[in-house]
């Protein structure tokens, strides 16, 4: 190696590290701290009783009939709100990229919902919703005193329209991210072979924007696994809308049981692992060539 | 009607569609504020009549007795600093990713990929406990830091992404063209880097900005406590 090459990977070196370094100070550190408190009773409301508990945390967790409503409920808003925004952004990223006009104001106003504080888009769309202060009820086709946070699945159907509503521009972006690299000539070429606009859809743009679907499907539906700010904003878990990281925080920092709160902490971050490595295992190599620094 | 016109309506169409979509809940949210108390209940979309009362409200008693105005510097003030350090880390990073070989470089992407999926919720415990012990809990720089881990991610690979589009060349033609090294740096290639850095910073601010779980949990007053957490509590409280 000569000492050019070396003195290179040293610059490169030192210029990450400080990147590197703030990035684990609050993940890698974090988590093995989790890992080693999820083995003891710590409770801080009683600071004296305590110790090495092993794993009776975890068998408490997964033999709790409440974690698994808790999972049942964060992968049916995941699946139903990811799916939902994938065929909304798709639509919205066509608008985008194809409108013979008003791109601009179109992309604009798209950015709108990302640039809200979800907490805020929460709060408004609770407000729509309720029967006191909302306008939604007065809409026709829908009974006037509708209670929508009076149930399990009329709670989910408004969680899922305000995540959806702020989280759809995302997806348009990086979908329209795909959508641009697509050559314009394959379309006149399919046009002139007498191709409809739907066979163009289906057998051009779905093909060729797969590594970017899937990009953007993995960061989604990762990011909706940790739904927290809307469910805890309109309902608080309350009518069985309980998230996982509802229930992590409800542990860690209401009851300030550490020990029980931190084995839910490791486990949902086993499970976004999971999801991970099923999406790479299932896609790995098309996720590869989506990826900015492959 | 002709071809032309027939497209032009269905845009048209479209262009409507998105733009109530993405309007509705934001117009419907000033609305709400410019109802006087009274008039909250009517469930009327368009107020019936205008009132600035609530926002006066905010702003009653000045820094120490407004509700909003201590959040309110709070918040900005940890999300321009988060995002200043997050830009300049990220710079040197991704300058680094983009121009430089060197080994462990997919290391730091798949790194920073990994991280941009971690669940914020599996370090709020530990964090919680390690910022009690170092006095950081409920202080400024208790919320900057983990949402420099969390931005960061995101602004490596938008920068990283720009910087490999930039044509580094230039900067040895301004020299021969008789630039100082500086002045190569700061009249070809910052302005070529400039939108890259401003989409980066727009969205390391959004992260930081927007963040409601770390601010719930790692503050317990005005001291630190930003907008999102400070906003007026839910209904069920």
């Amino acid at each position: 190696m000569s000492s050019r090459t070396r003195s290179e990977h040293k610059l490169a070196w030192m210029l990450c590290a400080p990147a590197v370094l703030a990035m684990l100070a609050v993940t890698a550190y974090p988590i093995g701290y989790a890992v080693v408190l999820s083995l003891q009773q710590i409770d801080l409301r009683f600071p004296d009783e305590g110790g090495f508990v092993g794993l009776d945390n975890y068998s408490a967790v997964l033999t709790s009939q409440l974690w698994w409503e808790d999972i049942f409920n964060t992968v049916f808003l995941m699946v139903t709100s990811v799916a939902i925004e994938l065929v909304l952004g798709m639509a919205i990223a066509l608008v985008m990229h194809r409108a013979i006009f008003g791109r601009g104001v179109v992309r604009t106003s798209v950015l709108i919902p990302y640039g809200i504080i979800t907490v805020v888009a929460a709060f408004a769309w609770q407000f729509a919703f309720a029967p006191d202060t909302g306008f939604v009820n007065h809409l026709p086709l829908i009974a006037d005193d509708m209670d929508w946070f009076g149930g399990r699945f009329s709670s989910f159907a408004v969680i899922i329209m305000a995540e959806v509503w702020k989280t759809t521009p995302f997806m348009a972006l990086l979908l329209l991210a795909g959508l641009v690299t697509i050559d314009g000539g394959l379309y006149e070429a399919a046009k002139v072979d007498g191709a409809s606009a739907w066979q163009r859809f289906t057998r051009i743009t779905l093909p060729l924007m797969k590594p970017a679907i899937l990009v953007a499907l993995l960061f989604r539906t990762l990011d909706a696994f940790r739904v927290f700010d809307t469910i805890f904003i309109m309902t608080r878990g309350a009518q069985d809308t309980e998230s996982v990281s509802i229930l992590g925080f409800n542990q860690l920092i209401s009851r300030l049981n550490l020990g029980l709160g931190s084995a839910v902490s490791v486990l949902i971050f086993l499970c976004v692992f999971l999801i991970a490595f099923l999406f790479v295992r299932g896609f790995g190599t098309k996720l590869d060539e989506g990826r900015p620094g492959g | 009607m002709g071809r032309g016109s027939r497209d032009y309506a269905y845009w048209s169409i479209a262009i409507a569609v998105v733009l109530i979509f993405a309007l509705i809940p934001v117009v419907w949210l000033i609305s709400v504020s410019l109802k006087p108390p009274e008039a909250v209940t009517d469930g009327r979309f368009i107020p019936s009549e205008v009132s600035f009362d609530n926002y006066k409200s905010l702003f009653e008693g000045g820094i120490d007795d407004s509700p909003f105005i201590k959040p309110l510097i709070n918040s900005i003030v940890i999300a321009l600093t988060t995002t200043v350090i997050a830009i300049v880390l990220a710079s040197f990073a991704a300058y680094a990713i983009a121009r430089l070989e060197f080994p462990g470089k997919r290391l730091i992407l798949a790194g920073a990929l990994a991280i941009a999926m971690f669940p914020p919720i599996s370090t709020v415990g530990p964090l919680f406990d390690m910022w009690r012990a170092l006095g950081l809990y409920d202080t400024y720089p208790g919320l900057i830091i983990p949402y420099l881990t969390f931005s960061l991610p995101l602004a490596i690979y938008v920068l990283v992404a720009f910087f490999r589009e930039i044509p580094w060349d230039l900067e040895q033609a301004a020299q021969v063209d008789g630039a100082t090294p500086f002045q190569a740096f700061t009249k070809v290639i910052v302005p070529l880097a400039a939108p890259g850095v401003f989409t980066a910073a727009i969205l390391v601010f959004i992260f930081a900005w927007n963040d409601f779980l770390f601010a719930i949990s790692l503050t317990s007053s005005d001291a630190s406590r930003t907008v999102p957490a400070a906003s007026p509590q839910p209904r069920w409280w």
